[in-house]
């Protein structure tokens, strides 16, 4: 089996804020977090807004620095935190970590025309010796995307291209440098919906051709299962990872409440059946503030089952039918 | 060789033909454009053509506009036109000199403090609202007398850097605050992805989105530069160089003293000529947005 390509060992991000007047606030955006992705392998991140997922790319990808835990990347036949690399290894793991954002129509900058903005990578990597060669690559990963005939697009700057195409293109930059790793954050968020399984199989193709390691980050679930169908999925909330496991498995049977709720409100195209199944059994649909979360489990205030351990303890991810899982009562569904 | 004329055609075509192509369509940009080449061509073609004589002619003097004198004669009988067209060197040069060292001292300070962020910005965010809230004639001014007595030799360089003093901060206030907004866009996050240099992502990502605010700037702080120099000279707190508008303004007010009558053309000529580089320079202005901006472009 392939081994892992980049690990997180008890990450946690917190970042802090400095108001001029009143207590400075902490905010947990991360909080102890290990996972892994396996060389040529997707992990599909999914979890509501605001609960530390882009974060938690960023931290993978070395742009932030994680106030506790390691990063740890495999280089040299060792597992290296990313933060302790030399410069040489550095760049190594620089070219083989890219990213996909979020918003197509800021992945190119307004001022700048297509071939200038994907020029760069080449010529920075040595992978092209001159202009005219880059130029020649830059038309080989166009097309490679979908976009052609590659020329018409060399000149045009991103307020004359769509949202589809401005995402071919942040995918073309990205794999430009043919790295290992991609975290594609929300990378189809944005996009109409009709264009978002081209651009999902789009990007399946080219993970396939390149072999590429994916940290697919969404909210959407239905998306993610579309994406890592055949990989595994997690599911984060407030910061911490709740539960993981195949993708198939969480979606077909899924053990964390948060979990539930979350597949119970997926919508169904049909009103009749939409309207029986009613709203997801919570306690509260209200999502706390990462200011000031919640005693204990996090999900507590909104958990069907929540019991008294629940808002003193933490509980920890525990391995259940071959998936991880955080939380306190269901070894006791089991048993039951 | 071919290729080197192949790139040189192809700078011509990018930075020439499509930015007039661009200034066309605004006819007032366009009138700022032309208003401003020919200034410059007779600043510096016109003193080869018309010789100065400051020799004074005390029975030519005060003549209204003839063949002879088409702009009149001043209060020692000497012509209007040759002196105005001897002045425009100086006051173009000085315009332009002081508007590149205002944007080159603006731009800098700018995008260390909204790049940097942290200490180094809250420093430099003071200094520039202690700069904005001193009002610059008055600091001018007194800036002029000191140097006057200090001994520093006043050329056009001199006084170019003095009056960029007053006003760097407003642009080193617009390029913090674009600075600040663009280096968390999401092309700047792929860059560092992608390795490239802080040096990249500053010349090639943020400077292009600062062109317009840069562009606009140099025209505008090269109005209140002609505006400053020429004042100054006109109160006489600078050295007088013969033939300079602000010197002419200085020279007439003390000798005539109004605007009608014999001689209303000694005042009129070089304010009109201040007046009329500062409209054309400040229509320019306008509309240099729209060469920067590919957003603003009609194809």
């Amino acid at each position: 089996m392939s081994k892992p390509l980049i690990k997180l060992e008890n990450v946690s991000m917190v970042f802090e804020i400095h108001p001029m007047f009143g207590e400075k606030k902490k905010i947990k955006a991360v909080e102890n977090v290990s996972l892994e992705i396996k060389e040529n392998d997707i992990l599909a991140l999914v979890g509501e807004s605001g609960c530390g997922k882009s974060t938690l790319g960023r931290i993978m990808l070395g742009l932030l620095k994680p106030t506790s835990g390691k990063v740890l990347y495999y280089i040299n036949g060792k597992y290296k935190d990313i933060w302790s690399l030399s410069k040489k290894e550095y760049k190594v793991f620089r070219r083989n970590a890219q990213l996909i954002p979020q918003n197509p129509y800021t992945t190119i900058n307004p001022m700048r025309n297509v071939i200038s903005a994907l020029i760069p990578p080449f010529l920075h990597y040595k992978i092209a010796r001159n202009k005219e060669e880059a130029k020649k690559m830059v038309a080989e990963h166009l097309k490679m995307v979908g976009l052609a005939p590659p020329e018409d697009f060399f000149n045009r700057y991103s307020c004359r291209l769509s949202g589809g195409q401005l995402q071919r293109i942040a995918i073309a930059r990205a794999i430009s440098v043919k790295p290992k790793f991609i975290v594609a954050d929300e990378a189809v968020s944005m996009l109409d919906a009709s264009l978002r399984i081209e651009i999902l199989d789009l990007l399946l193709r080219i993970r396939e051709e390149y072999g590429l390691a994916v940290l697919f980050i969404t909210h959407d679930l239905a998306i993610a299962r579309y994406f890592a169908r055949k990989n595994k999925i997690a599911i984060m909330y407030l910061g911490n990872i709740v539960e993981m496991g195949n993708t198939e498995d969480i979606i077909k049977n899924p053990l964390h409440p948060y979990t539930k709720a979350l597949i119970m409100s997926v919508p169904i195209p049909d009103p009749d059946i939409a309207r029986k199944r009613g709203l997801p059994k919570l306690r509260s649909l209200e999502v706390p503030s990462l200011v000031n979360p919640p005693s204990g489990c996090k999900f507590h205030t909104r958990c069907p089952l929540a019991t008294e351990i629940c808002q003193k303890q933490a509980p920890a991810l525990r391995n259940i039918n071959g998936r991880l899982v955080a939380c306190h009562k269901i070894g006791d569904i089991d048993s039951k | 060789m071919v290729g080197r004329l192949r790139t040189l055609e192809k700078i011509l075509f990018e930075h020439i033909y499509i930015p007039l192509k661009i200034l066309a369509k605004d006819k007032r940009a366009l009138f700022g454009l032309f208003m401003l080449i020919a200034y410059i061509l007779i600043s510096l073609i016109g003193p080869m053509i018309i010789p100065l004589d400051l020799t004074p002619n005390l029975e030519e003097r005060y003549l209204p506009p003839s063949w002879k004198h088409p702009l009149g004669t001043d209060f020692a009988g000497r012509d209007i036109l040759a002196q105005l067209v001897h002045g425009g060197r100086d006051v173009l040069t000085a315009a332009f000199a002081a508007g590149i060292v205002t944007v080159g001292i603006g731009t800098v300070i700018g995008i260390i403090a909204g790049y940097m962020g942290g200490k180094i910005d809250t420093v430099i965010t003071a200094l520039i609202d202690i700069f904005l809230t001193i009002p610059g004639f008055p600091l001018l001014m007194v800036i002029a007398a000191w140097l006057l007595q200090s001994g520093i030799p006043i050329n056009i360089l001199t006084i170019a850097f003095v009056l960029s003093i007053t006003s760097w901060a407003g642009l080193a206030r617009a390029v913090r605050a674009q600075t600040l907004s663009i280096k968390n866009e999401e092309f700047i996050e792929v860059d560092k992805c992608l390795g490239l240099s802080k040096l990249y992502i500053i010349f090639y990502e943020i400077l292009p989105n600062l062109m317009p605010y840069i562009a606009m700037n140099f025209m505008l702080s090269s109005v209140s530069a002609i505006y400053s120099y020429t004042g100054l000279m006109a109160l006489g707190l600078i050295p007088l160089t013969p033939g300079n508008w602000g010197a002419m303004i200085n020279m007439a007010q003390a000798y005539v003293g109004t605007i009608t009558g014999a001689g209303a053309t000694y005042i009129l000529a070089p304010s009109f000529a201040i007046i009329l580089l500062q409209i054309s320079l400040v229509f320019l202005a306008n509309g240099i947005d729209k060469i920067f901006n590919p957003r603003l472009r009609e194809w």
